[in-house]
């Protein structure tokens, strides 16, 4: 039974299977962008273990596909297991041996950066400092404590433990919150607007005058869902403080008063704070004279990190990103005019895998076909001859 | 005649390649467009001579570089351009505007008919509708446009290019411009001193500071048009148009000398002096020759290029040499079979004398667009099946040069509709080290897997409806495949890995699944799928065949089809109008695999006799690889 477990792991059908249903992930990924838009059909193609039908939901899902991390890992096993069973040394296999060595290296980068890398953006307009960067794509419920002077204390719950709703309770929260609506996608209308039948959802704040429509989560590529709740504030040992509408379309964040201090509470993309902070000086476009074709983009920014004491001023342009303790800000976009930069921040802790493995596959393959024509033309040689 | 045969096709060729390089001579008492047509202007960033922009202007407007008159005459892209700049009330009577959607026609009450070309005035009453139905369709992106939204979109913008070429250099009802810079000229001064007494708060000739504002006016509106930036005004890429350039001339007091010698000839034009049009074309050239040496050496040579044509030429000579090559099949195999050779040297040279001009004028790696990325597919695989040819010496690396060099220069010929195939680079692209390597490594991917589908194609169609694929030939066809599907192994994935590299460079992150991304991995994965099957002996020739067809079909998706999808970083240049070619070459290219998959007893090369390829696998180029040939 074991050897013929191990036979199956280690044979080469497997290894065609699975570049076969790669291939067939990949096309169906790439064809199901059009609609669904790259990021969302990365997470449902390739970062996941299984493609699911139907794909969202609580009923009854199947897997109809392997997916990226499944195939992935299951090549992994399989080169892996193939070379450990019949590795022998000889010059004419060197080649080969290398070619997978880096395959290896590459897969495992792979899934390492599917697993921990952390994208997010820093958007800055003229003259802006941050030290955050945000995720466009999810988002948090902030409750900040703003009663210390100093500092905000803040207490981020992320979109996931709202969506799944009930009671939520936290050691630096002296009340509970109690998640009583969510909304993946929404739209905002005020209650006296025309036409409008809907109920507002909460009795606090703004939220009160608002009424939220759902709507089906955004497929464009350049849509993205507008994440809406309403929260109840229930403190220990007084009454409720009500319900309170927070939404993603709401701008400002909302104030109440619980245990004798002062609270904001706002729903905001999740944010990833920085031992740093970064000002952007000044964002240029442009454009190739006489046309709307951009020519560069760049944004000037200053660099401050008081703990390895840095401060320097730093141009990130296209195809010219800063690195920084691990992270790469690159420029992404821009907004308003051109007063706004966005840059794209990236941590990427395996972003050194690819470029090994790619020396080395590359080198395999050299040495392999290298070696076989060199053979090749020998053999006509003798034959001419 | 055997020996001579060869020797001849290559001199008749050459012959007719070398014609196009020395210009009609121009008789003494004609216009001289040529010389005009060397005159540097700046239009999409980029400094070229008025040939170019008359060709490319014309191909958007009309979809072609010449224009048939209704009298019949033929008159080429620079006469209409001239037409166009200088007599604007004749150019608009041309029938340039291309017009067959039935529901565009619909908008104005025309019916269908064999009329597709329509001129200005006839257009004129709809201009106001046209403008409102093309701005709707232009809200949308192009993946969302149906057929009527992007035929008026079309309309529109050949109607706004014609209307700015109008008013380029002169505003398109002047007569007599010469005379009215003059007049503006003599205005200008005592405006000026009436300008400075309003400022000072002293009297002021109200009258001599209007007969200036009207004329501002003018060149305000003039230059807001204006297609071509005409005018150099300074170091480098600083040139302006001619309304902004006489706005200028408020502050100097001066009138460019460009712009004067634009007026002038521009009315010799008008009037049909040809004494007078021919002086100054020639006092515009010496001045460009002195003032802006480096852009007229480039323009000239442009302008050679344009008239050399040199991708349709080779495109004429593969498909010559890819017909000698099937001949030396049938019968009188040496001289042919040599013909074809010499012929594709021959091709392949002007071929290569193309792109090297092309890198020269745009200062970049030879692949920067989709239209360059044909060129040198075409070019990458003609090399490799020529070294293939001079190897095996059967005609069939020959066939598949001349097949696959025609086929990619007349992709690359429609490729080319949509104006200056120079274009300046986006932002990101804006890197000759990631052109260099990433994009020719991946483009030479493309090439080897093309020409190892055709090396296919060419045993599968031999095989099955000939009798010519002896088991020698099979042999070599299926040694010939096997190496270049090797190669494509090596330059798609190096290419592809390059590619993330690139892309952790600038944005970050090694992989995006970004469409072209995606595309490229196939590639890589179906080269990898083919050559385990083979070492793992679950295919023999035949499958290896098949599987290379396959890789066509791989291959042209990830070239074009992911192109057509609207989605991603790489997406530059949507095409719809491709859409139905691919398709059909996908079902092509299935149909041929199941051609390939019939039982060798169907084969006509295989029929009765014992050199099917069930009896050869054994081929001698399989590596011996890391697992074991399973015994079957």
């Amino acid at each position: 039974m074991v050897r013929r477990l191990i036979a199956i792991i280690t044979s080469l059908k497997l290894t065609i299977i699975c570049l076969v249903a790669a291939m067939v992930l990949i096309f169906a990924g790439t064809i199901a962008q059009v609609h669904l838009g790259i990021w969302e059909a990365q997470q449902r193609y390739f970062q996941s273990f299984f493609v699911w039908w139907p794909p969202e939901g609580r009923g009854l899902r199947i897997p109809i596909f392997p997916g990226g991390h499944l195939i992935g890992a299951v090549l992994l096993i399989n080169l892996i297991a193939a070379h450990a069973k019949r590795f022998q040394w000889a010059w004419r296999k060197f080649g080969i041996h290398l070619t997978h060595a880096g395959l290896i290296i590459m897969l495992a980068g792979g899934l390492f950066t599917d697993l921990f890398a952390v994208e997010s953006h820093m958007r800055l307009t003229q003259g802006d400092t941050r030290n955050y960067s945000e995720d466009p794509r999810r988002m948090e419920l902030a409750v900040i404590n703003t009663s210390n002077p100093e500092f905000d204390q803040v207490t981020a719950i992320p979109e996931a433990v709202l969506r799944r709703g009930g009671t939520i309770k936290h050691k630096s929260l002296p009340f509970r919150l109690v998640v009583r609506h969510f909304y993946q996608n929404s739209r905002l209308h005020m209650v006296s607007e025309p036409g409008v039948t809907l109920q507002p959802i909460a009795n606090q704040g703004p939220g009160a005058q608002v009424v939220v429509e759902a709507v089906s989560r955004a497929t464009g590529v350049n849509d993205r869902d507008l994440v809406s709740a309403a929260v109840e504030i229930i403190p220990a040992e007084s009454a409720s403080l009500g319900t309170w509408l927070v939404s993603d379309a709401l701008g400002a964040p909302q104030t109440f008063s619980g245990d004798g201090r002062t609270w904001q509470l706002v729903m905001r993309p999740a944010r990833y704070y920085k031992p740093y902070s970064v000002t952007l000086q000044k964002f240029t476009h442009e454009r190739y004279v006489g046309t709307d074709i951009p020519k560069n983009f760049a944004s000037k920014v200053t660099l401050i990190d008081p703990e390895r004491s840095v401060n320097r001023n730093v141009l990130v342009y296209m195809n010219h990103p800063l690195r920084y303790r691990g992270e790469t800000y690159y420029q992404a976009g821009f907004e308003k005019d051109d007063r706004t930069s966005i840059l794209q921040v990236v941590r990427n802790p395996s972003f050194v895998a690819p470029y090994i493995a790619c020396i080395v596959v590359a080198v395999g393959l050299l040495v392999q076909f290298g070696y076989h024509l060199v053979g090749f033309s020998r053999r006509r040689g003798t034959v001419a001859a | 005649m055997k020996r001579f045969f060869p020797w001849l096709v290559l001199i008749f060729a050459a012959a007719w390649v070398m014609a196009s390089w020395f210009p009609p001579k121009s008789t003494d008492n004609a216009i001289d467009l040529i010389t005009l047509g060397k005159v540097p202007v700046l239009v999409g960033g980029r400094v070229k001579p008025l040939d170019t922009v008359a060709r490319n202007s014309l191909l958007i407007i009309h979809g072609k570089e010449t224009l048939q008159l209704p009298n019949g005459e033929q008159i080429g892209a620079m006469q209409w351009l001239a037409d166009v700049l200088f007599k604007p009330a004749l150019a608009d009577e041309y029938p340039v505007f291309v017009i067959q959607n039935s529901e565009v026609l619909g908008l104005f009450g025309w019916e269908q008919s064999d009329r597709k070309y329509f001129s200005f005035t006839e257009l004129s009453p709809f201009l106001k509708q046209i403008d409102e139905q093309g701005e709707q369709a232009d809200k949308l992106e192009s993946v969302q446009r149906s057929a009527y939204q992007s035929a008026i979109l079309n309309l529109r913008n050949a109607l706004i290019l014609c209307q700015r070429l109008k008013n380029s250099l002169r505003p398109e009802d002047a007569h007599d411009f010469s005379k009215e810079l003059e007049t503006y000229a003599t205005a200008i001064p005592p405006a000026a001193q009436a300008a400075g007494q309003r400022g000072k708060g002293e009297t002021f000739d109200k009258a001599k500071l209007d007969s200036v504002a009207a004329f501002i006016q003018r060149y305000e509106n003039l230059s807001s048009m204006a297609y071509l930036l005409a005018v150099p005004s300074g170091e480098g890429l600083q040139w302006q148009a001619v309304g902004e350039s006489l706005l200028q001339a408020v502050q100097t007091g001066e009138l460019h000398p460009v712009v004067k010698a634009y007026a002038q000839l521009g009315d010799a034009y008008h009037v049909g002096d040809q004494r007078t049009f021919n002086q100054q074309a020639t006092r515009l050239r010496d001045w460009f020759a002195k003032e802006q040496a480096v852009a007229t050496k480039r323009t000239s040579f442009e302008f050679l290029f344009n008239r050399v044509d040199p991708f349709t030429h080779s495109m004429v000579l593969y498909v010559l040499a890819f017909l000698l090559a099937c001949g030396s099949w049938l019968g009188w195999n040496r001289p042919l079979n040599r013909a074809a050779f010499y012929l594709l040297l021959l091709s392949l040279a002007v071929h290569t004398f193309g792109m090297a001009s092309r890198m020269y004028l745009q200062e970049r790696p030879p692949v920067t667009n989709l239209y360059s990325s044909a060129i040198f597919i075409g070019w990458g695989a003609v090399i490799v099946a020529l070294i293939l040819e001079r190897i095996f010496r059967d005609g069939i690396g020959a066939a598949c040069a001349g097949a696959i060099g025609f086929i990619t220069l007349v992709i690359a010929h429609h490729l080319a509709g949509s104006g200056d195939t120079l274009e300046m680079l986006q932002a990101v692209l804006d890197t000759n080290i990631w052109l260099a390597t990433h994009v020719v490594a991946i483009t030479t991917g493309y090439s080897a897997m093309f020409l190892a589908g055709m090396l296919a194609m060419i045993y599968v169609i031999r095989g099955v409806f000939t009798r010519s694929l002896k088991k020698e030939t099979a042999d070599s066809l299926s040694r010939m495949t096997y190496g270049v599907v090797c190669f494509a192994t090596l330059f798609s994935f190096v290419g592809t890995v390059l590619g993330g590299i690139w892309a952790d460079q600038s944005w970050g992150r090694f992989w995006g699944w970004d469409p072209k991304e995606n595309g490229a991995v196939l590639i890589v994965l179906w080269c990898a799928i083919i050559l385990h099957a083979r070492w793992g002996g679950f295919i023999r020739q035949r499958g290896l065949m098949i599987m290379a067809i396959f890789g066509n079909i791989v291959t042209s998706f990830s070239w074009f089809g992911v192109n057509m999808l609207g989605v991603g970083l790489h997406s530059y240049g949507f095409m719809q109008k491709a859409f139905p070619w691919l398709v059909g070459f996908i079902v092509s290219q299935l149909a041929l695999m199941a051609v390939g998959a019939m039982p060798l007893e169907r084969w006509r090369s295989f029929r009765g006799s014992t050199n099917g390829s069930r009896q050869n696998d054994k081929m001698n180029f399989v590596p011996p690889g890391l697992v074991e040939r399973t015994s079957e």
